[in-house]
C-alpha cells in the first residue's frame, strides 16, 4: 500500500491542479471564517458543544438505551450492530424482506465505512447514491475525496465528460446549472422507482428517540417521503442528550462545513408512516473501542463538518485520496489508526502539526495533541513510520551530552563551509533536492559567547 | 541557531542587554528533544529533557527565540516526573517576545529598521503558544509579534492573503513529505514576495531555515531574518 507522503507526491506532481484544489477549499475556509464573524459568541458555542459531546460520551450507554427506548415508542425498530458486517447483513435482511432490489441513499459516510454499497451490490441490490456529488464519484467508481464535499477533486469539464457518457448531456457541456439539472432528471426516475431509503443520521436525540439529518439538495427527504421503508444508519457517538442541545450544534455544523448559516434542510424523522416501517441501525464498528482510549476518545466528538480538511495545508495540497482511509484530513488521521494502525500508522505523519485543524473544530477536539500522541503509539509499536527505536534510543542519549551533541553540530557546520555549494554533493537527500543548505558561518554562538566572555574578564 | 544562525542567537543576546537584562548562556546546553519526540519518539528524549532541566533551573527564567522549543519545553516535557524544578523550569521558560511583553512589559524599543517586512507566525508560537489569535478563531485580534514590530521605526509591515498558514517545515515533515513541504513552503514566500516584501521575519529559525534553502535554490530576491536581528537593530 503506498503511504500518504508517496500519493500526496504524486498529487503534486501537477502543480496547477494543486493550485486549484487549494484554493478550491480555501475559499471554503474563507466563507466559513466570514460566517463564524458573524456569530459573537461562536468561541462559548464551540465550548458548548464540546462540553455537550464530552458529557455524552462519558455516559453513552445510558443514552443510547434512552435512545432506543424512546425510539421504540416512536414505533421505529432500532437495530445494534457491533461492526460493519453486521451493519450490512442487517440492511440486506430489511431489503429481503420487503423483496426490494434497488435503494436510494444519501450521504453517510457510515454506509462508506461500512461499504455498504460494494456489499448490496454483490447481493443483486442496486444502491443509488442521491447526493450530487456522491452520485458523480458513484459513476465514476471513486471513492469521496472529502466527507462533506465527495467530488471536490473534479473540474466542471470532467464531470461534463462524465455525464455525456453516463447521462447523455450535450458534449462538452460544462455549466453547472446545466449538468445539476441533467442529474435532477437522472435521480428523480430513480427516486421514483427505489423500494426502500436510506440515509446518514447527523445527530441522534436521546431524549426523543428522532434521527436528525442535515442536507442542501432535499435528496435525503425525498428518498424518505417516497418510499414505505426507510433506514437510518447511525454511528452511536451521533448521540446528544436533548432536543434543545440540538441547536447548539446546528449553529455550528453549516457554518464550520461550508459558511452557510445552517443547511437547506434539517429534517427530523421520528415515527413511521403509516403502514411504513422506520429501522435505525446503531453501529459501533471500533467506536467503544477508541472510547477506551483516554488520549483519543476525544475524537468521537467529530460532527463531520470537514472544517479541518478545508483548514489543513496538507489536505488542500495533497487530496482526499491521498490519505486512503474513508475519513481522509486531520480527522482521519486520528480516527483510523484507532481501526488498524499498520495501515494507517503513516497518517499521523502527514502533518507538520500546526494545529489549525484544532483552532478550526467546532467540537474543540485537540486534533494535532493526538495526531503527536498516535506518533508516540506509531514508534511505540515499531512500525517504519516511527523510525528505529535503537538509533533513536543512542541519538537521544546523544544528545542529553554535550560533548558529543556540539561535536556533532561543529563538524556539521565545517564540512558544509569546506565544501561550498554541498547541495549538488547532496543533491541525493530529502533535504536538498528542491531546497539549498543554510549557509555556515565561521563560528558559532557558542564560541563568539566565549570570546565576549573571554573579553570581559 | 548555534551553529547556523548565530547572528539570530547574537541579536537576541544583545537585545536583552541592551533592556537590562542579567543574561547568561549556559554552555553545556543541548537540545530540547522535540526533533525526536515530534517524530514519535518521545521516550528517548528523556534525557535531553531532564539535561534541559538541569541546565536552566537556577534561572530566573529562560528565554528563547523560538518559539517551537519553548512549546516543546511547556506542553511536551511530561513524560519526566514532574518534580519542583521541573514546574518550574517549564513554566518560567518564554519565547522571546513573551520576554518582552508580559514579563519586562517594554512599550518602545530603541529599533529602526527602514523596510518592508512579512511576517511569518510560526504555528508552534501563535497556535502553541498563543502568541497572537489565530486567523480560525473568533476572537479579538490580537498579536504579540506585530506589537513588537509596530515598536520598530521605519518598518513598514506588508499584508498577507492567508496571514497564518504553515510554512511546511514541520521538523521531520521536511523529510518524510518533501513534495508538500516544499510546495507548501513556496506558496508562502510567494505571498510574502509578492506584496512587495524585502524581508520574511519570524519568530521561528526552523520556519526560516526552511523557507530560506527554496529561496535561495528558485533565487527569489527575497531575505529572511529572525524577528530579534530586527528588534535589535539600531541603523541600516
Amino acid at each position: 500500500m503506498m503511504s500518504h507522503a508517496k500519493k500526496a507526491a504524486i498529487f503534486n506532481k501537477d502543480e496547477a491542479r494543486t493550485d486549484w484544489h487549494d484554493a478550491s477549499l480555501w475559499m471554503v475556509r474563507q466563507k466559513r471564517d466570514f460566517a463564524v464573524s458573524e456569530i459573537p459568541e461562536w468561541e462559548f458555542l464551540r465550548e458548548y458543544a464540546s462540553d455537550i459531546k464530552t458529557h455524552t460520551l462519558s455516559s453513552l450507554d445510558t443514552y443510547l438505551e434512552a435512545f432506543e427506548k424512546a425510539a421504540i415508542q416512536n414505533g421505529a425498530t432500532v437495530h445494534w450492530a457491533s461492526d460493519a458486517t453486521e451493519h450490512n447483513e442487517i440492511v440486506l435482511s430489511i431489503l429481503k424482506k420487503h423483496q426490494a432490489k434497488k435503494m436510494v441513499k444519501s450521504k453517510s459516510m457510515l454506509t462508506e465505512e461500512c461499504q455498504l454499497n460494494d456489499f448490496l451490490a454483490a447481493n443483486d441490490i442496486e444502491v443509488i447514491d442521491s447526493d450530487l456529488g456522491e452520485r458523480i464519484i458513484q459513476l465514476l467508481d471513486e471513492p469521496p475525496s472529502h466527507i462533506v464535499l465527495p467530488a471536490i477533486h473534479l473540474k466542471k469539464e470532467e464531470i461534463g465528460e462524465l455525464f455525456h457518457r453516463e447521462l447523455q448531456t450535450e458534449k462538452g457541456a460544462t455549466d453547472p446549472q446545466y449538468l445539476t439539472e441533467a442529474a435532477r432528471h437522472h435521480l428523480r426516475e430513480k427516486f421514483h422507482t427505489a423500494q426502500v431509503a436510506l440515509t446518514g443520521v447527523n445527530f441522534g436525540i436521546a431524549e426523543t428517540g428522532e434521527v436528525v439529518v442535515c442536507t442542501n439538495e432535499g435528496n435525503a427527504d425525498m428518498g424518505v417521503h417516497l418510499t414505505p421503508v426507510h433506514i437510518h444508519s447511525m454511528g452511536i457517538e451521533k448521540l446528544i442528550p436533548r432536543r434543545s442541545d440540538l441547536a447548539v450544534f446546528t449553529r455550528l455544523l453549516a457554518r464550520s462545513a461550508t459558511g452557510q448559516p445552517v443547511t437547506v434542510f434539517t429534517s427530523h424523522h421520528r415515527t413511521p408512516k403509516n403502514e411504513g416501517e422506520m429501522h435505525i441501525i446503531l453501529v459501533d464498528n471500533g467506536r467503544t473501542n477508541q472510547l477506551g482510549k483516554p488520549d483519543f476518545r476525544g475524537s468521537l466528538k467529530c460532527i463531520r463538518c470537514g472544517a479541518c480538511m478545508n483548514t489543513c495545508p496538507i489536505y488542500r495540497r495533497s487530496g482526499g485520496h491521498s490519505y486512503d482511509a474513508t475519513i481522509p484530513g486531520p480527522i482521519g488521521s486520528i480516527l483510523t489508526p484507532g481501526i488498524d494502525l499498520k495501515k494507517y500508522g503513516n497518517l499521523p505523519f502527514a502533518s507538520t502539526l500546526c494545529g489549525s485543524c484544532t483552532d478550526v473544530c467546532p467540537v474543540k477536539i485537540d486534533i494535532h495533541t493526538q495526531l503527536y500522541k498516535w506518533r508516540q503509539i506509531v514508534s511505540e509499536a515499531g512500525l517504519p513510520e516511527g523510525g528505529n527505536k535503537t538509533l533513536m534510543g543512542i541519538l537521544g542519549n546523544g544528545m542529553a551530552k554535550p560533548g558529543f551533541f556540539h561535536r556533532l553540530g561543529n563538524t556539521g557546520r565545517k564540512l558544509l563551509r569546506l565544501f561550498p555549494g554541498s547541495e549538488k554533493l547532496l543533491s541525493f537527500t530529502i533535504w536538498t533536492k528542491d531546497r539549498n543548505l543554510p549557509k555556515a558561518p565561521k563560528e558559532s554562538f557558542r564560541d563568539w559567547y566565549a570570546k565576549q566572555e573571554k573579553n570581559e574578564q | 541557531m548555534d551553529q547556523f544562525y548565530p547572528q539570530a542567537a547574537i541579536a537576541t543576546y544583545k537585545l536583552l542587554l541592551k533592556l537590562g537584562c542579567q543574561v547568561d548562556y549556559p554552555a553545556g546546553q543541548t537540545c530540547c528533544g522535540q526533533p525526536l519526540a515530534n517524530a514519535g519518539n518521545e521516550a528517548a528524549s528523556k534525557a535531553s529533557y531532564s539535561h534541559f532541566i538541569d541546565m536552566f533551573e537556577k534561572y530566573d527564567y529562560i528565554v528563547a527565540p523560538s518559539g517551537s522549543c519553548v512549546y516543546h519545553v511547556r506542553h511536551h516535557f511530561d513524560n519526566i516526573e514532574q518534580t519542583e524544578s521541573v514546574k518550574k523550569v517549564r513554566a518560567k521558560t518564554l519565547d522571546v517576545s513573551e520576554f518582552l511583553l508580559d514579563v519586562l512589559k517594554i512599550k518602545s524599543l530603541p529599533s529602526k529598521y527602514p523596510h518592508k517586512v512579512g511576517l511569518h507566525q510560526s504555528c508552534h508560537g501563535l497556535r502553541g503558544l498563543h502568541l497572537g489569535t489565530s486567523s480560525e478563531l473568533a476572537a479579538e485580534p490580537v498579536s504579540k509579534l506585530h506589537t513588537l514590530l509596530n515598536m520598530v521605526e521605519g518598518l513598514t509591515l506588508v499584508t498577507l492573503d492567508r496571514k497564518d498558514e504553515c510554512c511546511g517545515f514541520g521538523g521531520t515533515f521536511s523529510i518524510k513529505e518533501p513534495a508538500i513541504s516544499v510546495k507548501m513552503g513556496k506558496d508562502r514566500i510567494r505571498d510574502h514576495f509578492s506584496k512587495g516584501a524585502e524581508i520574511i521575519t519570524s519568530g521561528d529559525m526552523s520556519c526560516l531555515m526552511h523557507l530560506e534553502g527554496i529561496i535561495s535554490r528558485q533565487k527569489i530576491p527575497i531575505k529572511v531574518m529572525h524577528i530579534a536581528e530586527i528588534l535589535n537593530a539600531d541603523s541600516i
